[in-house]
Protein backbone atom coordinates (compact mmCIF):
# COMPACT_ATOMS: atom_id res chain seq x y z
CA UNK A 1 0.00 0.00 0.00
CA UNK A 2 0.93 3.29 -0.82
CA UNK A 3 0.33 6.18 1.07
CA UNK A 4 -1.34 9.35 -1.08
CA UNK A 5 0.60 12.41 -0.93
CA UNK A 6 -2.88 13.84 0.72
CA UNK A 7 -3.01 11.55 3.45
CA UNK A 8 0.85 11.84 4.04
CA UNK A 9 0.85 15.90 4.76
CA UNK A 10 -2.09 16.19 6.78
CA UNK A 11 -0.45 13.29 9.35
CA UNK A 12 2.32 15.60 9.23
CA UNK A 13 0.40 19.13 9.55
CA UNK A 14 -1.31 17.10 12.56
CA UNK A 15 2.34 16.64 14.20
CA UNK A 16 2.67 19.61 16.34
CA UNK A 17 -0.84 19.73 17.69
CA UNK A 18 -0.53 15.74 18.20
CA UNK A 19 2.99 16.34 20.12
CA UNK A 20 1.41 19.24 22.20
CA UNK A 21 -1.59 16.87 23.24
CA UNK A 22 0.97 14.28 24.06
CA UNK A 23 3.08 16.14 26.33
CA UNK A 24 0.43 17.37 28.26
CA UNK A 25 -0.83 13.65 28.75
CA UNK A 26 2.90 12.27 29.26
CA UNK A 27 4.62 15.53 31.26
CA UNK A 28 7.90 14.27 29.47
CA UNK A 29 8.61 15.01 25.83
CA UNK A 30 11.09 12.37 25.22
CA UNK A 31 8.23 9.90 25.80
CA UNK A 32 5.18 12.52 24.16
CA UNK A 33 7.72 11.95 21.47
CA UNK A 34 7.72 8.19 21.27
CA UNK A 35 3.75 8.70 21.59
CA UNK A 36 3.26 10.56 18.93
CA UNK A 37 5.69 8.57 16.55
CA UNK A 38 3.67 5.01 17.91
CA UNK A 39 0.59 7.03 16.77
CA UNK A 40 1.29 7.84 13.25
CA UNK A 41 2.81 4.24 12.84
CA UNK A 42 -0.66 2.86 13.93
CA UNK A 43 -2.54 5.61 11.68
CA UNK A 44 -0.57 4.68 9.11
CA UNK A 45 -1.21 1.11 9.13
CA UNK A 46 -4.48 1.87 9.72
CA UNK A 47 -5.54 4.18 7.31
CA UNK A 48 -7.96 2.32 5.56
CA UNK A 49 -10.44 2.88 8.86
CA UNK A 50 -9.88 6.31 8.61
CA UNK A 51 -12.80 7.61 6.49
CA UNK A 52 -12.15 10.30 4.09
CA UNK A 53 -13.60 13.87 4.58
CA UNK A 54 -14.06 13.25 8.26
CA UNK A 55 -11.54 15.14 10.70
CA UNK A 56 -8.18 13.84 10.17
CA UNK A 57 -6.81 15.17 13.71
CA UNK A 58 -9.82 14.45 15.71
CA UNK A 59 -8.75 10.78 14.19
CA UNK A 60 -5.74 10.49 14.76
CA UNK A 61 -5.59 12.23 18.22
CA UNK A 62 -8.53 9.64 19.40
CA UNK A 63 -5.91 7.07 18.23
CA UNK A 64 -2.94 8.75 20.39
CA UNK A 65 -5.38 9.19 23.54
CA UNK A 66 -5.96 5.37 23.33
CA UNK A 67 -3.08 4.31 23.12
CA UNK A 68 -1.37 6.50 25.77
CA UNK A 69 -4.27 5.26 28.03
CA UNK A 70 -3.66 1.43 27.24
CA UNK A 71 -0.01 1.89 27.17
CA UNK A 72 1.45 4.85 28.81
CA UNK A 73 -0.34 5.65 31.41
CA UNK A 74 0.61 2.17 33.89
CA UNK A 75 4.15 3.26 33.32
CA UNK A 76 3.40 6.13 34.47
CA UNK A 77 3.64 7.71 37.94
CA UNK A 78 1.00 9.37 38.00
CA UNK A 79 0.67 12.08 41.09
CA UNK A 80 -3.07 12.81 41.30
CA UNK A 81 -3.45 15.03 43.82
CA UNK A 82 -6.45 13.64 45.29
CA UNK A 83 -5.70 13.86 49.01
CA UNK A 84 -4.48 18.24 47.76
CA UNK A 85 -1.03 18.03 49.50
CA UNK A 86 0.16 19.40 46.81
CA UNK A 87 -2.01 22.07 46.62
CA UNK A 88 -1.38 22.69 50.49
CA UNK A 89 2.28 23.28 50.39
CA UNK A 90 1.46 25.66 47.54
CA UNK A 91 -0.76 27.34 49.63
CA UNK A 92 1.92 27.66 52.52
CA UNK A 93 3.99 29.93 50.57
CA UNK A 94 4.08 33.64 51.01
CA UNK A 95 1.32 35.34 49.47
CA UNK A 96 2.85 37.50 46.63
CA UNK A 97 1.40 39.24 43.45
CA UNK A 98 2.02 37.72 40.27
CA UNK A 99 2.32 34.01 41.25
CA UNK A 100 1.67 32.26 39.18
CA UNK A 101 4.50 31.59 36.94
CA UNK A 102 4.28 29.54 33.82
CA UNK A 103 6.61 25.96 35.56
CA UNK A 104 4.15 26.41 37.81
CA UNK A 105 0.84 26.44 35.56
CA UNK A 106 2.59 23.07 34.01
CA UNK A 107 3.00 21.27 37.37
CA UNK A 108 -0.46 22.13 38.28
CA UNK A 109 -1.52 20.73 35.35
CA UNK A 110 0.54 17.50 35.70
CA UNK A 111 -1.57 17.16 39.10
CA UNK A 112 -4.85 16.77 37.80
CA UNK A 113 -6.50 13.93 37.62
CA UNK A 114 -5.82 12.52 33.55
CA UNK A 115 -9.40 12.61 32.66
CA UNK A 116 -9.70 15.99 33.61
CA UNK A 117 -6.54 17.31 31.91
CA UNK A 118 -7.06 16.05 28.70
CA UNK A 119 -10.72 16.94 28.32
CA UNK A 120 -9.54 20.49 29.57
CA UNK A 121 -6.48 20.55 27.15
CA UNK A 122 -8.80 19.15 24.16
CA UNK A 123 -11.41 22.10 24.64
CA UNK A 124 -9.59 24.46 26.17
CA UNK A 125 -6.64 24.16 24.00
CA UNK A 126 -6.55 22.16 20.96
CA UNK A 127 -9.68 23.30 19.72
CA UNK A 128 -12.03 20.65 19.81
CA UNK A 129 -15.50 21.32 20.87
CA UNK A 130 -17.21 19.62 23.57
CA UNK A 131 -18.36 17.45 20.98
CA UNK A 132 -15.58 16.19 19.50
CA UNK A 133 -13.63 16.38 22.42
CA UNK A 134 -16.30 13.28 24.13
CA UNK A 135 -15.67 11.47 20.76
CA UNK A 136 -11.93 11.37 20.80
CA UNK A 137 -12.62 10.49 24.67
CA UNK A 138 -15.14 8.02 23.80
CA UNK A 139 -17.94 9.55 26.84
CA UNK A 140 -20.63 11.54 26.91
CA UNK A 141 -20.58 15.30 26.42
CA UNK A 142 -22.20 16.34 29.44
CA UNK A 143 -19.01 14.42 30.86
CA UNK A 144 -16.65 15.90 29.02
CA UNK A 145 -18.51 19.09 30.11
CA UNK A 146 -18.31 18.37 33.96
CA UNK A 147 -14.50 17.23 33.39
CA UNK A 148 -13.34 20.31 31.63
CA UNK A 149 -15.28 22.52 34.91
CA UNK A 150 -13.63 20.65 37.51
CA UNK A 151 -10.18 20.93 35.97
CA UNK A 152 -10.62 25.00 36.23
CA UNK A 153 -11.91 24.38 39.03
CA UNK A 154 -8.99 22.02 40.77
CA UNK A 155 -6.39 24.17 38.65
CA UNK A 156 -7.56 27.44 40.62
CA UNK A 157 -7.51 25.51 44.02
CA UNK A 158 -3.80 24.03 43.14
CA UNK A 159 -2.40 27.73 41.85
CA UNK A 160 -4.24 29.21 44.31
CA UNK A 161 -5.57 31.97 42.20
CA UNK A 162 -9.18 34.03 43.37
CA UNK A 163 -8.91 36.92 40.87
CA UNK A 164 -6.62 37.80 37.72
CA UNK A 165 -3.66 39.64 39.83
CA UNK A 166 -2.87 36.14 41.27
CA UNK A 167 -1.94 35.94 37.93
CA UNK A 168 2.28 36.66 36.60
CA UNK A 169 2.68 39.56 34.11
CA UNK A 170 -0.27 39.48 31.58
CA UNK A 171 -0.31 36.96 28.57
CA UNK A 172 0.41 39.60 26.31
CA UNK A 173 3.43 41.31 27.62
CA UNK A 174 4.86 37.80 27.51
CA UNK A 175 4.12 37.10 23.97
CA UNK A 176 5.68 40.23 23.38
CA UNK A 177 8.64 39.20 24.98
CA UNK A 178 8.66 35.75 23.75
CA UNK A 179 8.70 37.02 20.29
CA UNK A 180 11.89 38.86 20.92
CA UNK A 181 14.17 36.23 20.02
CA UNK B 1 -22.74 -11.39 30.45
CA UNK B 2 -23.91 -9.41 33.07
CA UNK B 3 -25.63 -6.05 32.12
CA UNK B 4 -25.05 -4.66 35.10
CA UNK B 5 -21.01 -5.04 35.04
CA UNK B 6 -21.03 -4.00 31.50
CA UNK B 7 -22.01 -0.07 32.46
CA UNK B 8 -19.18 -0.46 35.53
CA UNK B 9 -17.35 2.75 34.89
CA UNK B 10 -19.06 4.21 32.25
CA UNK B 11 -21.54 6.24 33.87
CA UNK B 12 -23.45 6.93 37.13
CA UNK B 13 -26.97 7.12 37.84
CA UNK B 14 -28.56 10.33 37.31
CA UNK B 15 -28.50 12.10 40.77
CA UNK B 16 -31.75 13.32 42.13
CA UNK B 17 -31.97 16.84 43.60
CA UNK B 18 -32.08 15.28 47.36
CA UNK B 19 -29.33 13.15 46.53
CA UNK B 20 -27.12 16.27 44.79
CA UNK B 21 -27.73 18.24 48.06
CA UNK B 22 -25.96 15.78 50.24
CA UNK B 23 -22.61 15.51 48.29
CA UNK B 24 -19.37 17.07 49.91
CA UNK B 25 -18.81 20.45 49.72
CA UNK B 26 -15.73 19.79 47.80
CA UNK B 27 -17.88 17.79 45.21
CA UNK B 28 -20.35 20.97 44.41
CA UNK B 29 -18.50 22.79 41.45
CA UNK B 30 -17.04 26.10 42.74
CA UNK B 31 -17.95 29.25 40.72
CA UNK B 32 -14.84 30.16 39.18
CA UNK B 33 -14.83 33.74 38.32
CA UNK B 34 -14.47 34.71 34.97
CA UNK B 35 -11.31 36.49 35.03
CA UNK B 36 -9.25 33.70 36.60
CA UNK B 37 -11.29 31.66 33.73
CA UNK B 38 -9.86 33.29 31.18
CA UNK B 39 -6.38 33.55 32.62
CA UNK B 40 -6.32 29.82 33.11
CA UNK B 41 -7.39 29.43 29.63
CA UNK B 42 -4.66 32.19 28.59
CA UNK B 43 -2.02 29.95 30.08
CA UNK B 44 -3.13 26.85 28.72
CA UNK B 45 -2.78 27.69 25.74
CA UNK B 46 0.24 29.80 26.14
CA UNK B 47 1.69 26.37 27.34
CA UNK B 48 0.51 24.60 24.18
CA UNK B 49 1.22 27.22 21.96
CA UNK B 50 4.91 26.88 22.85
CA UNK B 51 4.79 23.01 21.63
CA UNK B 52 2.99 24.12 18.31
CA UNK B 53 5.53 26.38 17.89
CA UNK B 54 8.00 24.31 17.50
CA UNK B 55 6.85 22.80 14.19
CA UNK B 56 7.08 19.30 12.77
CA UNK B 57 10.58 18.03 14.41
CA UNK B 58 12.85 16.01 11.60
CA UNK B 59 12.31 13.07 13.48
CA UNK B 60 8.84 12.96 12.49
CA UNK B 61 9.34 14.57 9.08
CA UNK B 62 11.96 11.45 8.42
CA UNK B 63 9.63 8.90 9.78
CA UNK B 64 7.16 9.91 6.97
CA UNK B 65 10.01 9.74 4.32
CA UNK B 66 11.33 6.47 5.15
CA UNK B 67 7.85 5.08 5.05
CA UNK B 68 6.96 6.57 1.78
CA UNK B 69 9.97 5.00 0.38
CA UNK B 70 9.47 1.62 1.48
CA UNK B 71 6.10 2.16 -0.13
CA UNK B 72 4.63 0.28 2.53
CA UNK B 73 3.36 1.34 6.60
CA UNK B 74 6.06 -0.40 8.45
CA UNK B 75 4.25 -0.83 11.56
CA UNK B 76 7.30 -1.83 13.81
CA UNK B 77 10.74 -0.86 14.85
CA UNK B 78 11.79 1.84 12.40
Amino acid sequence: MSMDDTVRKSILAAVPSLRAFAISLCGNVDRADDLVQETMLRAIANIDSFQPGTNMSAWLFTILRNHFRSEYRKRRREVEDSDGHYADSLKSQPEQHGHVEFAEFREALNHLPSDQREALILVGASGFSYEEAANICGCAVGTIKSRVNRARTRLAEILNVHSAEDFGPDEQTRAVLASGE
Amino acid sequence: MNDREKTVGQSKPMETPAARSNKKPEAKPAKLGREVQARLGQQLRAMYDDVLNQGVPDRFADLIKRIDSNGSGNKDRQ
